[in-house]
């Protein structure tokens, strides 16, 4: 009956998707000025910028509005084949602009700040960047972020989460305490709570512990919850990783 | 579970060293320290009162009658426990250091308001806990609690320093495997170890009869207390009551 639906094969599908993009945070804008730290950028690590697509952190921004030429931005990014896709955060004004350089508008990021004391300095990226070719652990992300390191204790009801990268925590992980990372966790104590490792869609993603005794261990979306883990490695130092889809634990000193 | 007694004991305690100490119940609407401190038929103003300008410092503290350098700051019945305001028991605690060397605060069960007011202002903090899997996990709670919510996590000042308090010990239990074991309750919650109380009769009677247990000399749950206060004033003291006692000739007899 449905004749029209079923003789237009259809164009397209909408699937959500998430991608982690680089930002790019912007203090001021000067265009000589920002040439020249891109380019410095970009000679550290001339592979890893080729052709990405960036946005642009408005988070942060002090300078006075009216020096925010987005065409200009557009325009010395593409001459170093960044793509500048869209903009975070910024004012009202600020994001008008943006628009009208026909930029996409993105929320103000929210875990920004307890990310940031975490982060390296920018000269690590590089180093980052050029390790990236030889640990191909993260598959949807194109870049390796700098792990964030915990040394206290995770008590229950607590929750760490590292939204860019690996998660290193050298303390017991406790029951009731959630840790989550985009990319591989490792606990050099007991993990007794809930491990969540890939969680933007990495399948390569690990999680390491001297004892499995976990609540939950989640890598990418598949999960197996504490009976399930009972059956191989309890209370062993193991890794878990992704085998064909199902969630398996190795002994560390075998592997 | 045995803060409101350990809070008694250790406040008689420090008291008994000579120095100058008060405490403060924070159970608004439970109040039960000042029937364990003997003192309920003085209260005449409480902590809330204090804290609304109704009543001065001086009028609501009552002086202990067996130790002379202890005070209690009574809880109020009748208030609703949000009375407790974060600027209020600053300005109290604040007050209470100026003529006080410790300030003990008996925080109320749970992690809700009260318990936490109990904990913002603390530069010590004893946890106690029964050996027994859920209120182990309870103390784990209110140890992350006390890592991120209290003063000293807000400023970024050194944490809150903390001690770990075992109450209700059994060690026959133990061995049973009814109870879980002292090792197995630090090796969980990993932090040092103030003292083990054991389980007795002693600290039922005790508190019944408005006598903090530490004033039971001759009992070992006053002995254990008694370790734990020194070793909070940073005496090193071997841990006691830990091991089942080797049953005698007759009690083998009677109970084969």
């Amino acid at each position: 009956m449905s004749q029209t639906t079923s003789d237009v094969s259809q164009c397209f599908q909408l699937k959500s998707a998430s991608v982690s993009l680089t930002a790019l945070e912007l203090y001021f804008f000067e265009n000589d000025t920002f040439e020249a730290t891109l380019r410095d950028k970009i000679s550290q690590a001339p592979g890893f910028f080729k052709d990405i697509p960036l946005i642009v952190s408005l988070e942060k921004y002090e300078g006075p509005t009216s020096e925010l030429d987005f065409f200009k931005l557009i325009g010395t990014c593409r001459r170093h084949n960044i793509h500048v896709v869209g903009v975070r955060g910024g004012t009202e004004d600020q994001r008008r602009l943006a628009r009208n350089a026909a930029l996409a508008l993105l929320p103000a990021g929210s875990q920004r700040d307890t990310a940031r004391n975490q982060e390296a300095p920018a000269a690590d990226d590089a180093e980052q960047a050029a390790a990236l070719p030889v640990a191909p652990v993260a598959e949807k992300s194109s870049e390796a972020k700098p792990a964030k390191i915990v040394t206290q204790p995770v008590r229950s009801g607590q929750q760490v989460y590292a939204p860019e990268g690996d998660l290193i925590i050298l303390a017991p992980v406790q029951a009731g305490a959630e840790v989550l990372a985009a990319g591989n966790i490792h606990v050099y104590g007991p993990l007794r709570g809930r491990a969540l490792a890939g969680i933007h869609g990495a399948a390569g993603a690990r999680v390491f512990c001297q004892s499995l005794e976990a609540e939950l261990v989640s890598i990418a979306g598949h999960y197996k919850i504490s009976e399930d883990l009972q059956e191989s490695g309890w209370k062993a130092a193991v890794q878990i990783l992704l085998k064909d889809d199902v969630l398996v634990a190795l002994p560390l000193d075998k592997a | 579970m045995g803060k409101t007694t350990t809070s008694a004991s250790i406040s008689t305690g420090l008291a008994r060293r000579g120095h100058k100490t008060v405490v403060i119940d924070f159970d608004v609407g439970l109040r039960n320290l000042d029937l364990i401190m003997n003192c309920e038929r003085r209260v005449v103003y409480d902590f809330v009162n204090v804290i609304q300008g109704e009543a001065s410092l001086n009028q609501a503290l009552i002086r202990d009658k067996r130790v002379d350098t202890l005070y209690i700051l009574p809880a109020s019945q009748t208030r609703e426990k949000e009375a407790l305001t974060k600027e209020g028991v600053e300005a109290v605690i604040n007050e209470l250091s100026e003529t006080f060397d410790y300030i003990v605060c008996d925080s109320p069960a749970g992690i809700e308001h009260g318990a936490q007011m109990a904990l913002y202002y603390a530069d010590e903090a004893v946890v106690v806990t029964n050996p027994e899997v859920s209120s182990v996990r309870d103390s784990d709670r209110i140890l992350g609690i006390l890592q991120s919510k209290s003063r000293r996590a807000e400023m970024s000042q050194d944490p809150v320093k903390e001690h770990l308090l075992l109450t209700r010990y059994n060690p026959e239990r133990v061995e049973r495997g009814e109870m879980l074991s002292v090792s197995d309750v630090e090796e969980i919650l990993a932090i040092p170890l103030l003292g083990v109380i054991p389980e007795s009769q002693v600290v039922l009677n005790a508190s019944n009869q408005g006598t903090p247990v530490i004033l039971e000399e001759e009992s070992d749950a006053g002995q254990a207390y008694d370790d734990a206060v020194a070793r909070l004033l940073g005496e090193e003291r071997e841990h006691r009551f830990m091991t089942a006692q080797k049953k005698g000739f007759f009690s083998r007899m009677f109970k084969g």
